[in-house]
């Protein structure tokens, strides 16, 4: 078997991809319901139902949607110059805990509450940055590879969180469970549609995936990370600072992730807890590549990972197949789309 | 060895087109063309690495199993690449065993097949140390590795693709010799060059291939400098317009540079004037690439200075480009440009955050004018005009593309400006011979127009026919740069060997 | 654990000299070093480390960086437990495993070498799978347990009676056993010369007339199969039942480990066993309660560990030439 390289990259393979490789994802999930025990037909309504099917079903999706956006952005911005960011899930963590941290302080919140805002934001954002700005900087001063680090650095930052929600800004009205004090009203972000639990953290994702765009495509700094990301030699030859542009690229993409967390806790949930992101980081990886590593294409892959999940978790609940599907359904995506790029550039030869 | 309508494509691009050749026992036959006519093609479907599209190969009456480098070597055919396929970190042993051994034995012979690799060193007169890491060869053991490599595997055959261009004269004479050598123990040999002197000298019989057919056979004998050229090219391509011009001023000066590592510099001093042709010859890996890098803004000087206009500059590209440098980088594809980028942005690469810049953002429709207007006036032949992926062009193509970015000045207004000074390492490498000229013609209408132009080149006749002033570079030293005519072809041979004229004089 | 209570004990305990007592911290970490439990523990630590970095040093070796193994490591687990649970041989399930990860292997090599993508994604795509199909097959098999079912795991090797190998467990002196074979397979082989080749210049490899395909191919199913012992060693010898997140992390280590070894299998060992000794003593000073630092920090060590491992190698690193470069054949 060979690859034989096209001629012309084939553009029109490019947008049908993520959607060839979701029908080949629910072609090869229909084995795992069969594994199961359930009825395939059934099953898959019952995701998208619990996805799609109803108001309820969609707020839920939008809910679920929000930080993963903002974690596939983050991805999506560092991959795309070649800064392999998957320390993702540890910048979420830190950046809720920052921005509790920050809203928690008296002196603080009695500031006026747009001030507070920004103030737990910014706290958040700088938190996700700094986390990625040391695998970064071990990249381009000392070229050690940021995959086991950011990897390495998940585990820490869990444990860190842990650590102080255990201690210092543990909640003593939680009954012993390991949970930072909630946020008072004031300081949670306004909901959106009312008797869901949609929140105005979804404006700030939309908006910030239509910024990254315009960045990348029109920036001089997106054109600099573009090109350290195609080629990095190259991009120095050409008088672009290569270890600059990486730092200010991993300070936005960990910032970016540290705003997922702040807005979970902000929007949704309130008060930061251990279980809080069931795999949020790891989950922007999939949609990032999904995206193509397109800040508006994130968007839309989000919305489709933000249904499995929220799909599956209903599904669940009337068909006997462990929620789990909703991984296996979100990684065999992943590796769906990723042998569907190869199309694009490639023919398969047999010989 | 016989080749029967050997037929490949790549894409739209006809390499073979049909060709029939015959081999005879122990001779030497040629195969002469210039860049891009197909001749790396075909060795390389000989020896198993491509599959033909359509045609067969015989080696010894029997037929050689298509795309199969291990049937290839089975049948006594051993290649000599032209990149050589040798893994720097390993011995020089590792890498003549690999593969002589079935997959599954448990204990490596090593005792063995080192005796019978200096056995095979001895009979062929090539010296060589088993044990020695081959990162810390010399161009010329290199190469002595890979023939032996496929003389320890008994060729029979031996395919040479564009052998000398990494040897000095000297060098080159000592393979001529040693292929000689091999012809009289019996081996056949296919020598790949571009180069007609040494080809006339060599060779029993000459194949001239063009744009991927095969146009004559000829014996080497009875065929003449003028004839073949003429064969190779099949054209008329005029040489290029050499202007008289004045020399001017200083523009760029070295002095006592030194670079550090293995390719490195060791105290270099060297004056640029403008409307002055320099050209710095030698071997390749003797410090070319430390000298180019210093001079591209990407290497700082452990020692020294280096100053443009009498500045000294940072060691950023963005210094130098700033200062007016064009720079020419050896490598297209992993160093000129960004392939996966549109040509237009390619061609404001460099000035992407300077001139093609406003506010942070990049003037778009100033950019794709400029560019549209740069691959016009450089003939850049691109699918899809500015927005083809630079990966899409071909190597001429792209080499134009460069030199067009390079020559062209500050903004979009001063298309006809001229850069102070230009920095071209191997500008020519790996081009047709239009495209050569048409880089050599650019080179001197820059020079006639007051640019300070310095070449760094390992092909020694381009040196020849452009440069006003030559130097030679032997490990990171430069002799003077005398002027070109003040050079004889063995003097600059000796030099690049390392010798100067007075030792040869001596010694002789 | 008498030793270890009387060192923070000081003062309280009877028959002991109260005036030249050395700090609590320095006495602990003496009296766990001459306690034979903890070598023990050291070396049970090491050993999916062992087939961990093994498994992913002769990945890199061929060129290929495999990002699955914290995946494989999560199925091998459940694959060798679920066989053993099943009825089935102790061995069986760890060729069970050694199968699974093969499989996960096979699924890598198929992306990463003819497909040619990027073998970081593709490696963390094969985790997220490997993972998740792990934890659905759990519940599938288990829908409804509370504890996690048990099985039988291997006894220690009494027969043995050497001081600190006795307490281990066959696989452990498998593990050991390994290291030598696996540098004999590498620097004395054919193949292992291939497989070095492949790593470092393929092209090369192709010029002698090997297929660099076939070669990657073959060593990453071998390493992948090395990764699922590992993980097999954690249900059927640390552990006797399959937990959620019990891997937890080793697989990174194991990939920061083959730099540190400068991916040779001597080095390795002593990284694993330096490693193991690290994260045994962090254990037992959390276990020793009182040191004053929150359990958290101590759990973080061996991350951290970790990391100014690769650091402490960063620029001597002599990486094989063609790692993570993909090989297309016939495009030159």
């Amino acid at each position: 078997m060979r690859l034989e390289a096209r001629g012309q990259t084939a553009r029109g393979w490019l947008i049908a991809a993520p959607f060839a490789a979701v029908a080949v994802t629910l072609a090869i999930c229909s084995l795992f319901v069969a594994w199961a025990g359930a009825p395939l037909m059934p099953t898959y309504a019952a995701i998208f139902d619990g996805a799609f099917g109803s108001r309820f079903a969609w707020s839920e999706t939008l809910t679920r949607a929000t930080p993963l956006m903002l974690t596939g952005l983050a991805v999506a911005v560092a991959f795309r110059a070649r800064l392999y960011n998957i320390g993702a899930e540890g910048q979420l963590y830190v950046g809720a805990l920052a921005a509790v941290a920050l809203g928690g302080i008296a002196e603080v919140a009695s500031l006026p509450p747009i001030l507070v805002f920004a103030g737990m934001l910014a706290a958040a954002m700088a938190a996700g940055a700094l986390l990625l700005l040391v695998p970064a900087l071990l990249r381009t001063r000392l070229g050690v590879d940021e995959v086991v680090t950011t990897l390495l650095l998940n585990f820490v930052a869990l444990l860190f969180v842990s650590m102080m929600l255990d201690g210092p800004m543990k909640d003593p009205a939680a009954m012993g469970w390991p949970q930072s004090v909630s946020l008072p009203d004031t300081l949670q972000l306004p909901k959106l549609i009312e008797r869901t639990r949609v929140h105005a953290g979804l404006l700030i994702a939309l908006a910030l995936a239509v910024l990254l765009w315009g960045l990348l495509k029109y920036s001089t700094f997106g054109f600099a990370a573009r090109a350290v990301g195609a080629n990095p030699r190259a991009a120095a030859f050409a008088g672009v600072r290569v270890e600059r542009t990486m730092v200010i690229v991993a300070l936005l993409s960990g910032a970016l992730a540290g705003l997922a967390g702040a807005i979970e806790v902000m929007g949704r949930t309130g008060y930061v807890t251990l279980d809080m992101s069931p795999g949020y980081g790891y989950s922007g990886i999939v949609i990032a590549m999904l995206a193509g590593l397109s800040p508006l294409g994130v968007v839309l892959a989000s919305l489709f990972v933000a249904g499995i999940l929220v799909g599956a978790d209903s599904m669940s609940r009337a068909v006997a197949v462990p929620t789990y599907i909703a991984d296996v359904i979100v990684a065999v995506a992943l590796l769906s789309m990723l042998v569907a790029t190869v199309f694009a550039r490639y023919r398969l030869r047999w010989s | 060895m016989r080749l029967s309508g050997i037929t490949k494509r790549f894409g739209s691009l006809l390499a073979n087109d049909g060709i029939s050749l015959d081999l005879a026992g122990a001779e030497v036959l040629a195969l002469l063309g210039e860049n891009g006519a197909g001749k790396s093609t075909l060795v390389s479907i000989l020896f198993g690495h491509y599959v033909p599209d359509a045609g067969t190969i015989e080696a010894f009456g029997a037929p050689l199993p298509p795309g199969d480098p291990a049937a290839a070597l089975a049948a006594g055919i051993g290649m000599v690449h032209q990149h050589f396929t040798l893994a720097d970190n390993m011995s020089v042993l590792d890498n003549v065993m690999l593969g002589t051994e079935p997959w599954w034995r448990l204990h490596s012979q090593r005792r063995a097949a080192r005796r019978r690799l200096m056995e095979t060193a001895g009979r062929f007169g090539l010296a060589v140390n088993p044990d020695a890491r081959v990162g810390a060869l010399s161009v010329g053991e290199r190469q002595r590795v890979e023939i032996l490599k496929a003389l320890f595997r008994d060729a029979k055959i031996l395919i040479l693709d564009e052998p000398t261009a990494v040897l000095t004269p000297q060098e080159a004479g000592g393979l001529f010799a040693t292929l000689k050598e091999l012809v009289r123990q019996g081996l056949s040999i296919i020598f790949i060059s571009h180069k007609l002197p040494e080809v006339l000298r060599v060779s029993d019989r000459i194949a001239v291939l063009r744009d991927g057919k095969l146009i004559d056979v000829r014996d080497a004998r009875h065929a003449g400098e003028a004839e073949l050229a003429h064969l190779m090219v099949g054209r008329e391509v005029a040489p290029p317009q050499v202007r008289p011009h004045a020399v001017g001023a200083l523009v760029c000066e070295l002095n006592d540079v030194a670079v550090g590592g293995a390719d490195g510099l060791a105290g270099v001093s060297l004056a640029l004037h403008a409307g002055e042709i320099t050209a710095i010859a030698g071997v390749a890996g003797n410090g070319q690439q430390a000298l180019a890098d210093v001079l591209f803004g990407v290497v700082a000087p452990d020692r020294g200075t280096v100053r443009v206009d009498g500045r000294a500059l940072p060691a950023t590209p963005r210094a130098w480009i700033g200062a007016g440098v064009a720079r020419i980088p050896e490598d297209r594809n992993a160093v000129g440009t960004i392939g996966d980028l549109p040509v237009w942005e390619n061609a404001i690469a460099e000035r992407h955050a300077g001139a093609f810049a406003r506010h942070g953002f990049v003037r778009r429709r100033a950019a794709r004018a400029y560019a549209r207007r740069l691959v016009q006036r450089f003939d850049v032949r691109a699918g899809r005009g500015v927005d083809t992926p630079a990966r899409a062009l071909s190597g001429g193509n792209l080499q134009k593309l460069i030199l067009g970015r390079a020559l062209t000045g500050d903004g979009d207004e001063k298309i006809a400006h001229v850069p102070k000074l230009i920095v071209a390492r191997q500008p020519t490498w790996g081009l047709d011979v239009g495209a050569v000229a048409f880089v050599h013609q650019q080179l001197l209408d820059a020079c006639a127009h007051g640019a300070a132009v310095l070449l760094i080149s390992e092909d020694l006749d381009e040196i020849l026919f452009l440069a006003d002033r030559i130097a030679v570079i032997h490990r990171g030293r430069l002799t003077e740069a005398r002027p070109a005519n003040a050079w004889t072809a063995s003097a600059i041979g000796l030099a690049m060997a390392g010798s100067s004229a007075t030792e040869h004089a001596d010694a002789a | 654990m008498r030793d270890r209570v009387s060192a923070f004990g000081g003062a309280k305990t009877e028959g002991r000299d109260d005036c030249k007592r050395p700090a609590p911290v320095i006495d602990a970490i003496a009296s766990i070093l001459v306690n034979a439990d903890f070598w023990s523990a050291v070396l049970r630590i090491a050993t999916p480390l062992v087939f961990g970095t093994l498994g992913v040093l002769l990945c890199e070796r061929a060129g290929v960086l495999n990002l699955g193994i914290e995946g494989i490591m999560v199925a091998g687990a459940l694959a060798g437990w679920l066989v053993v649970y099943l009825g089935a041989g102790l061995w069986i399930g760890v060729l069970a495993a050694a199968a699974t990860g093969a499989v996960f292997g096979l699924l890598h090599g198929f992306l990463t070498v003819p497909l040619a993508l990027s073998q970081h994604v593709a490696g963390l795509g094969i985790t997220l799978f490997a993972t998740s199909v792990s934890y659905f097959a759990y519940r599938v098999s288990f829908p409804s347990v509370t504890s996690p079912p048990t099985i039988t795991p291997f006894v220690e090797m009494r027969w043995l009676s050497l001081p600190v190998l006795a307490a281990q467990t066959p696989l452990t002196l498998a593990a050991l056993l390994l290291v030598p074979l696996v540098g004999w397979f590498l620097y004395r082989t054919p193949a292992g010369l291939a497989v070095r080749m492949v790593g470092e210049n393929p092209a090369a490899a192709e010029g002698q007339g090997l297929d660099v395909h076939r070669v990657r191919m073959a060593a990453i199913v071998a390493g992948s199969a090395l990764m699922g012992v590992a993980g097999a060693f954690l249900t059927l010898s640390a552990f006797n039942a399959f937990f959620f997140n019990m891997v937890n992390g080793r697989g990174w280590i194991c990939v920061a480990l083959v730099v540190f070894a400068g991916w040779r299998p001597g080095k390795a060992l002593a990284g694993a066993l330096l490693f193991a000794f690290f994260d045994a003593m962090q254990l037992r000073m959390q276990q020793a309660g009182d040191s004053g630092l929150p359990y958290q920090v101590w759990l973080m060590v061996p991350y951290l560990l970790s990391i100014l491992a690769l650091i402490a190698v960063a620029r001597r690193a002599a990486y094989p030439q063609a790692l993570m470069k993909p090989y297309v054949k016939g495009e030159r």
